[in-house]
This record gives C-alpha cells, structure tokens and sequence, in this order.
C-alpha cells in the first residue's frame, strides 16, 4: 500500500510540476515580452468563453483522476481484510499500550511478523492521538470513548518510526516509539518469551469476576442476551432498529447499557463506566469476540426469551 | 513614473486638509468615523501583531534548529506555536486585507462618501483592540497550549491554560470581523456611485463582497463553538466529552465548518489585490472580467461545503470522507481559474516591473505552490501520509504567506501614495520584494519534503534525520524576516522623506485614484458618475492623462 | 473644514437625521435595513450551531432526551411562547403607530412589549428555579431518577446523557435569554427616545429594525420550544 501512496504521490508531484512550470515559464515570458516599450501599447482582450470552459473543463478532469485514485486507495486503507491479527492499542499522555491477542504487552514498541495482515483497534485513554507510521504511510486518530482501526502489511524486516501525530499536551512529540517488523521465526520466539495469558483469557476471567456471567449465560436464558457467535451478526434492538455487534456495540453495551438495548430485553443492567480501564474493557471485547457460534437451535438474540426452551449444555459456568 | 497632469479640481496633498490633517488630538483619531482613519489605526494594530507573531515563528525557528528540545521547554514551545497560530490567524491574516486596504478603499472606489455604517466601522476597530488586549493579558500570565485549533477533549478537560479567556479574545476579534463583512456588503449594495454598475465594479471590491458573505456567515458558528467550549470547560457540561456523553468529532466538525472558509476570508481579498496590480501594470482589462468576479462568489459559496477535508483520518466514516473528498477539487477550480485568467491578462499588454508587479508576479507563483499542494491533500490516499505533518505546514504557509501577505504587501506599496501622500523608494522596495519571495521558499519549501518523510507537526523535538531540512528552513526564515522590517523602516521612512504623490502616480484606473492622495475627509468633491467600464486602460492610455472621462 | 462646508452646501435643507455620507433618506433607511437583516442572517447562523448539536445528540441519545423533556413544564413553555407571540403584535402595532406619528401609541405598545419581555423572562426564571430544585441543573448537583413515562413504565436512560439534554438546554435557552434581556433594554431605550419625539412618520428606522431582532429572537423560541419541550409527548 505504501508503494501505491509513493506512486499516487508521484503522478501529483509530476502534474503539479508541470502545471507549475507551464504557469512560471508564461509569467516570465510573457513578462518579458510584453514588457513596457516605447511605441508599443497595450491590446486589450475582454476575454475568451471557450478558453475558460477549457481550463475549467480540463483540469477538473484530471483532478478527478487524482480523486479516483486516492479514494479507492482510501477505501482498501479503512478496509482491513478478513484474516488480520488483531492487536489492541490504547493511548494515553504521553505512550503507547500495545496488547496483543496472546496476551504480550508492549509501551512504545510494537512487534509484528512481516507479511502478514496486522489490525489495530485502538482507544485513548484520554485526549485524541494519531497512530502514524510514516515508513507504512498510514495514520489514524485515536479518540477517546471509541474503537477506530487501522490495518497494515509489513512487507520488510526492520524498525520504523512510531509518532502521535494529534497534539496531545506537553509530550506530544515525544510520544514515539518503533514498529518492529520481524521474521515468522524471530517473532513467533519473541512472543514465546515472557509469560502473558491471552486477551480473551483474561477477558473471561473478567467476564466472571465482574458478575457478567450472572446474566449473560449460554447454558440457560439469563436475564441478559446469550453471548455466543454475537460478534459481527446483525441484533434487534428494543426501538425496532438493527445495529451490528461490532467492536464498537460491545464496548458501548459495557460502558453504557441503556443505549442499545436489545429486543425482549429488560434495561437492567448496570454500567460499568469506571469500574473496567480502557485494558481491561480490550481484554472484554476480545473474550465476547472469541465466544463460538452457539449449536442450532440455542435461542438466538432474535426472539423472545420466553419463548426459547433452554437448551442443555455444557454444564459448566462461563 | 511619469508624473501625471493634475485636474484643476484637485490641488496638491500639501496644502489642503486632507483626511491625515484634518484634525491632529488624540481624540479626533480616536473617535474618527473616518473609514480612512479607521484603517490606518487598524493598519497600526495588525502590524504590530504581526511582528509579535512573526516574533513568535523566530522562536519556533530557532528551537527546531536542532532535534533536542533544548532551547526551551517543551509546554513553553506549545504555548508558543500556539500563539504565534492563534494571533496570526484571528488578529492578523483574517482582518489584514479587509480591515485595512478594504476599509481604506471601498468608498473611494464606488464613489461614496464613507461606509454604511461609520460608527460600526470604529466598534470593528475597538472590538479588535478588546480581543488583542485579552490575548495579550493570556500571553502575559502563560499563554495557551492547545494549538490554534483547540481540539477538545484536550481543550475542555485536560489543558489548565487560559482556554476561557483566549476564546473570548477569539470571539470578541470575531464580531470585529463580522460588523466589517456586513458594512461591505451594505455599503457595495447601496452606496455605489451612479452609473457604477455591479460589472463596472474593481475586482477589489467583488473580492471583498464575497469575503464578506464568508464573514457573516461563518464566524457566527465559531462563536458558537467557542462559547460551548467556554461552557463545558467552566461548568463541566460534557458537550464534547465521551465519558458524559458528548462527541469530540462534533467539536471538529463546528470548528472547521467556519475554519475552513476562514482561510477563504484571508485570500479571497488577496486575490482581489492582485486583480488590481495586474492590470495596472499590463495597462491592460483582464482577461475574462465576469469569470474572475464570479470565481470569488464561487468560493466563498463552495468553500462552506468543504471542511470535513480537516477530518479524513479523524474518524468520520468513509463515504462522508469520499464526499468531502470531491467537494474539495470542486473549489480549486475558481481558483485556477483566476491564476489563468492573470496570466492570460499579461498577454499582449505593456509590463512594467515596480513593486506591486514583483509581488504580484511572486503571488501568482506561490499561489500556484500552495494551491495546488492542496490538492495533494484534497486526495485521500495521500492526506492519510501527509496530514497532521510538515506538508500541511508547508501548504498552508504557502498559500497564507506566499499568497495573502504578498498580496496585503503588492496592495500596500501600490496604495501607499494614496494613503500616505508619499512615494516609497523603489529600489528598496524591490530589494525587499526579492528577499520576501527567496526567503519564503528557502524557509518552506523544505517542510514539505519534511513532512513527506514523516515530520509530524507541533514537534518540539524531533528524530536527528529531519535536521537538515529544519536548519535550511530557520535560515530562510532569517531572510524572510528583513524582508519584512525592510518594509517597515522605509514606509515609516517616507511619510516624511518620501517624495510627494500626486493623485495618480500610476496612472491607474479605478476611482480612488480620481481624490487626492491623501484624500479629503469626504472622499470626492462631488460624486462622480461613472460613464465607463472597469480598467478602461485603453481610454487612459489614449488620453495621455489620469483622469478616466 | 472647507470640503464639509463645500457638501452642506450641496443639500441644504434635509431631515437632521440624515447621516452625510449618505445621498438620501432613501439610500439610508434602505442601507439600515440591509444591515440589520445581515445581523439577524448572522443570529441564524449562531443559534444554528446550537441546534446542529441539538438534533445530532437527540438522534443519537433518543430516549434520555425524551425522559427529560418530559421534565420540562409544558403549560409554562407553551405560556411563554404565547407571551412571545403577543409581544411580537405589539411590536407590528408599535411600527404602525410610529408611521402614523402616534407618538403616545408608539411608546405604549413600546412599553407593552417589554412588559410581555420581562413576563417571558420571569417565568423562564420560575423555570430555571424548578429545575434547580429537582437538581436537574448540570454539574455535580445533577441527579436525574424519576424517568417513568405517562403509562408508568420505567423509561431506561443513562443519567449522563439526561444531563446532556439539560445542559443543551440551558446553553441554548440561556443564551435565548441573554437575547431577549438585550431586546427588552433596546426597547426600553427606544421607548424613552420615542417619548423625547426623536421618531417621526419621515423616520423609524429605529423602531423598524429593532422590530426585526425582536421578531427574529421570537422565531428562534418558536423553533426551542417543540424541540426541547415537546419530545415524544403523547396523550
């Protein structure tokens, strides 16, 4: 992608300087020529329609062509394929908390394995920050209260500097770090090396101290929707509207229940705004996003409760 | 140049009243509703703040010499990026060309007496004066560190800097603006000389009319935001705060929504200079009247339909980004076309090369720089590498300073005679011309190569592979900085040693250049009653003398 | 001063309110006017920005802006809108008088609209009090419980996103506020310099366009009061 970015920059860069030259060259010739001479005055031109139809017409288009090509680059930058790790990234004044699904953790510093597709989901901690990794041409914005993504390949071995790129206070330029992009090899013996329980354990270890589990079963219809094979899948809210349960919906269900609640549901349950940090609702989202799709015949988030007949299974407590 | 024959009705600036003498107390300025004077005490204001932002800029320069943050520390160089940003923006690039070259010369180029609203006009002043003293008091007792834009939640929760007190200033500065732009609009509609029809109209004016559209429509939302801000960061409403249910996106999206047609403010009245000296100095009409005058309401109209562009990676979602996206080409059109139709008005004409010309000359290019690297950042896949680095420093200094200030000092030096009385030295002033256009590219045409290769902006310390390019650009920036005291020393110089003007020393066309320099308090003696069409440099040339009847 | 003698001789008998640097009584009423619809152009744009903030948390925060308007006293709202409207006629009828040289009906209805002005603002004071009492007032007094709809069901609603409606609201009927007490102090100012004799059937322009802002801050509560009173009220 950043071989495309270099490219579309190129094409701009040779048109601008084209364009530059062709209106520098006309300045200095045609103020050469026509410089002020005795005998000679000026002609007076009120204008041409066609000639300004034409500069307005031809340019458009060509920058239409500039347009094209940056959206659609755009479009596969804000599109992560399917099959990316994910990593979970938390800014806060003035650093950078990396975690991984394995449950390594990083400040400043993110390893990934080359070729592989690598996608953040990030949040502040605080006020808003840029994720920028100029080697990789990308950037996003890290807002507080909210999940964004940014997706990326490495294709060479190697450090590349890590900026925030939203002022962000006092250390603003001094919250950098490195990606380290390493071989399949070095890095599966990187992320061997250090004791670290993956995300979604420590999310379900969470999902049970916290109480989750009390309403939230999959053995039986709690008072809460089953959590099983959510993620991603369409979920009928009370008001008649659909939303998908995306990284986002979980986070906002956790910090903010009433907002969406879902249909056949009562609005019981308690928020936990400032009760979970910003790593531990990561290590939630992560734990609901690996719950499996339930077998056939579970009752689904779509219907009423009641009307469900619990299914045995498993008779272990989530 | 040739001394023109003087017509009978004008006697020379030395011995009749003139707006200058025309009372010498404290209290006669003061209280004047001279739009004349009101711009020469505007001139004198947003000078001095000038010098005091590019004071600012100096210090920016000088710590980035080096990578280390070692000349100052790092909430220090916040705060000052932060206010050379904000006094730049609100109290010198918004009010510099209206306030001062618009105030002077609308009425003298319809043919009016003075501006609809002359006791406004003094509050615009004194609305100004209110916002530089509150500025000045929040630079005195330690300044703001949140960048002129103040993105919240930073600036509502997490800054303890004066925000409340800055956004005053900021929204006081903003009436001053607004009661300018509503002035112009009344005074082009309803005071225009007989005859002066909206086509026989100097592109000056059409250039302020539609900055003045910008100036009541936007800054009211600004206001607003400003006032929300204020709000929340006093009674801890969460407006903008996630954690109490607000959205810091919609604080972007209502900052911009008037910041991005701000810019439009600074350089649409650029713009209209530069219409003015072309001509002049081609001795020629323009080439395509009725497209140029019409590409300034075509930006003002499509600059308010642009400003999520300020957003690509900052959240929004895809499809708005696509939107704004091709909005944004659409207003670099008008644009375009106007640095065509200039160029295309040199052809065939009769150049002369003083000042005004040079610095015409320097815009055109400059302008084309800037201009066209927004439309780098107008490309989506491109912003998401460059934005919020050196490269939007680097475009947006080329288009304010390579385009609005060389226009504010093409526009001074040609309309100096008529204001002062006095002519400049010209070998001084082309001297200082050449420094300004060398200094400013050698200052920021490194920053885009700087942000190409990752230099992040408002980085008070940075990695040690970017030094050379910094260390080129505070060398430009010494240049650039006697560019510009050059022209303060000689001006000064000349209101008493400068040759005397006469009325048109240019032989110029455009009714300003019909009253005295300086100009009596009311302007003209009797109204004129305009009988020909704009830069009518045909039939002036053909009479031989300045007069146009 | 030679050029102003050089102009007085020009136009020697004109109404003394005539300001010189127009050309005619015409040209300044028609620039007044002008001006202050650009002004009322720039309050549009102001309060806009307001209601943009407005209208996106309400689609975005549904049902707690719909607990809390509940909250707010509809016959009082509805009072004060009929107050305003009333208080706009009389400010058409106090242009009217002022064309027709009424001076003592002029300053009457002057007098009357500050009066329905002042009503306006006392009983939005009763309502404000009201709000302070239940500890609906933003900051760390706010406490927002009793979200049970007209049936009696409990209405689900995050208390934070309540006191994002109550702080839209005070901001935006605050500064509505702030508008009005400027208008009522215009009138009153009006009304003394109408006593004076300064306007005449040859010149109101004052009356006029004060007129205008009265009737544009009118407007704007006329847009308030269905948005924040009127959310999702049934029966």
């Amino acid at each position: 992608m950043a071989g495309q970015v270099d490219a579309l920059y190129i094409y701009l860069l040779l048109v601008s300087g084209v364009m530059t030259m062709l209106i520098f060259v006309a300045v200095t010739v045609l103020a050469i020529k026509y410089r002020r001479m005795p005998g000679r005055d000026a002609h007076q031109i009120e204008g041409s329609t066609i000639l300004e139809i034409t500069w307005s017409i031809i340019p458009f288009f060509v920058m239409l062509t500039f347009f094209i090509w940056g959206a659609v680059i755009y479009f596969k930058e804000r599109t992560p394929p399917a099959d990316s790790t994910e990593v979970y990234v938390v800014a806060k004044q003035w650093m950078w908390k990396i975690e991984h699904m394995e449950g390594q953790r990083e400040i400043n510093e993110l390893h990934v394995p080359v070729g592989q597709n690598v996608k953040l989901i990030m949040t502040s901690q605080d006020v808003i920050h840029s994720f920028f990794v100029p080697a990789f041409r990308i950037k996003q914005d890290v807002l507080p209260g909210r999940y964004t993504t940014l997706w990326f390949k490495a294709t060479v071995p190697g450090r590349y500097h890590l900026f925030c790129a939203e002022y962000c206070g006092t250390m603003h330029s001094g919250m950098g770090g490195d990606i380290v992009v390493m071989e399949p090899q070095d890095y599966a013996q990187w992320m061997a090396g250090g004791p670290a329980a993956p995300l979604q354990d420590t999310g379900k270890q969470l999902f049970a101290t916290l109480g989750c589990s009390t309403c939230h079963r999959s053995d039986v219809q709690g008072r809460g929707p089953n959590l099983q094979g959510i993620y991603n899948k369409p979920v009928l809210l009370e008001d008649g509207r659909t939303v998908i349960a995306d990284e986002n919906y979980v986070r906002e269900s956790i910090l903010n229940p009433t907002a969406k609640i879902v249909s056949g549901f009562k609005p019981v349950m308690p928020t936990f705004q400032g009760i979970v940090s910003d790593e531990q609702l990561n290590a939630l989202v992560a734990y609901v996003k690996s719950l499996a799709q339930p077998p056939a015949g579970t009752a689904a988030l779509q219907s009423q409760p009641a009307a469900a007949p619990p299914q045995p299974q498993n008779t272990q407590v989530q | 140049m040739a001394s023109t024959v003087i017509p009978a009705n004008q006697a020379p600036a030395s011995t009749t009243t003139n707006y200058l003498n025309n009372g010498h107390s404290l209290k006669s300025w003061l209280l004047t509703t001279d739009h004349k004077r009101i711009a020469v005490l505007y001139l004198i204001s947003v000078t001095v703040f000038f010098f005091l932002g590019g004071f600012f800029a100096m210090l920016i320069r000088l710590e980035l010499l080096t990578p280390e943050g070692d000349l100052m520390q790092a909430d220090t160089y916040n705060k000052v990026f932060t206010m050379h940003g904000m006094i730049m923006v609100f109290f010198f690039l918004i009010p510099v060309v209206p306030a001062v070259l618009g105030n002077f010369l609308i009425p003298l180029m319809i043919g009016a007496k003075d501006l609809a609203f002359p006791r406004i006009n003094l509050l615009s002043w004194y609305l100004y004066v209110i916002g530089v003293l509150l500025i000045s008091h929040v630079m005195l007792t330690g300044g703001v560190d949140t960048g002129w834009t103040f993105y919240s939640p930073f600036s509502t929760e997490y800054t303890n800097t004066k925000i409340v007190e800055a956004g005053l200033a900021a929204f006081i500065a903003g009436f001053s603006s607004i009661f300018t732009g509503l002035n112009f609009i009344v005074t082009i509609h309803r005071m225009r000389a007989p005859g002066l029809t909206w086509n026989r109209l100097p592109l000056f004016v059409w250039a302020n009319y539609a900055t003045s559209i910008i100036m009541i429509l936007g800054t009211p939302v600004v206001a607003i935001t400003i006032v929300l801000v204020a709000v929340e960061r006093l009674f801890h409403l969460g407006i903008f705060d996630p954690r109490l249910g607000g959205d810091p996106l919609l604080f972007q999206h209502l900052f911009w929504f008037y910041s991005h047609p701000a810019v439009y403010i600074m350089i649409l009245p650029s713009m209209g200079v530069i219409s003015e000296l072309i001509t002049c100095f081609s001795r020629k009409r323009v080439f395509g009247y009725n497209f140029v005058a019409l590409s300034s309401i075509a930006i003002a109209v499509i600059g308010f339909l642009v400003w999520a562009h300020h957003m690509f990676v900052a959240g929004i979602s895809l499809y708005a980004a696509m939107i704004f996206s091709f909005l944004t080409f659409f207003v670099g059109v008008p644009s375009a076309v106007k640095v065509f139709n200039w160029t295309a008005t040199l052809y065939r004409g009769s150049i002369s090369y003083a000042t005004p010309m040079l610095y015409a000359f320097g815009f055109i290019g400059l302008f084309t720089i800037g201009g066209l690297t927004g439309l780098f950042l107008a490309t989506l896949g491109i912003d998401v590498h460059v934005t919020d680095t050196y490269f939007v420093v680097a475009h947006f200094h080329y288009v304010m300073v390579g385009g609005v200030l060389m226009g504010y000092l093409g526009g001074m030096h040609f309309w100096w005679p008529k204001i002062s009385g006095r002519m400049y030295p010209e070998g001084w002033a082309k001297l200082s011309a050449l420094l300004v256009f060398v200094g400013f590219n050698l200052t920021f045409f490194p920053q885009f190569i700087l942000g190409y290769v990752g230099m992040p902006r408002r980085y008070w310390q940075y990695p040690p592979e970017f030094q050379v390019l910094n260390v080129l650009s505070t060398a430009g920036a010494s240049v650039l900085a006697v560019g510009y005291l050059l022209p303060m020393i000689y001006l000064l110089w000349s209101l008493k040693y400068g040759p005397i003007a006469d009325a048109n020393p240019w032989r110029a066309a455009g009714l300003e250049w019909q009253a005295a320099s300086p100009p009596t308090t009311f302007n003209f003696d009797e109204t004129p009653v305009v009988t020909w069409e704009a830069y009518n440099y045909d039939e002036i040339d053909a009479n031989g003398h300045g007069g146009s009847h | 001063m030679s050029d102003n003698q050089a102009i007085a001789v020009e136009h020697e008998a004109h109404n003394p309110a005539l300001l010189h640097h127009f050309s005619s009584e015409q040209q300044q009423k028609n620039a007044a006017s002008l001006g202050m619809w650009l002004f009322l152009v720039t309050e549009i744009m102001f309060f806009g920005g307001m209601f943009c903030a407005y209208l996106i948390y309400r689609v975005q925060h549904f049902n707690a802006f719909a607990a809390a308007s509940q909250q707010l006293s509809i016959k009082l709202g509805a009072f004060n809108t009929a107050v305003l409207i009333v208080s706009s006629v009389t400010v058409v009828l106090a242009v009217k008088a002022a064309e027709a040289g009424k001076r003592k009906l002029l300053v009457s209805y002057l007098v009357v609209t500050v009066l329905l002005g002042m009503t306006f603002l006392v009983v939005k004071g009763f309502e404000y009090r009201e709000k302070f009492e239940k500890h609906h007032v933003p900051g760390p007094t706010f406490n927002f419980t009793d979200t049970f709809d007209d049936n009696g069901k409990q209405i689900p609603v995050n208390p934070k996103e309540a006191e994002l409606f109550f702080s839209i609201y005070f901001a935006m009927t605050g500064m509505h506020a702030l508008h009005m007490i400027i208008g009522c102090g215009l009138f009153s100012v009006l009304a003394v310099f109408a006593w004076k004799g300064h306007y005449t059937p040859g010149y109101y322009t004052p009356i006029e366009n004060a007129g205008l802002y009265w009737h544009l801050v009118d407007i704007i509560w006329i847009y308030l009061f269905p948005l924040l009173y009127l959310i999702s009220r049934h029966s």
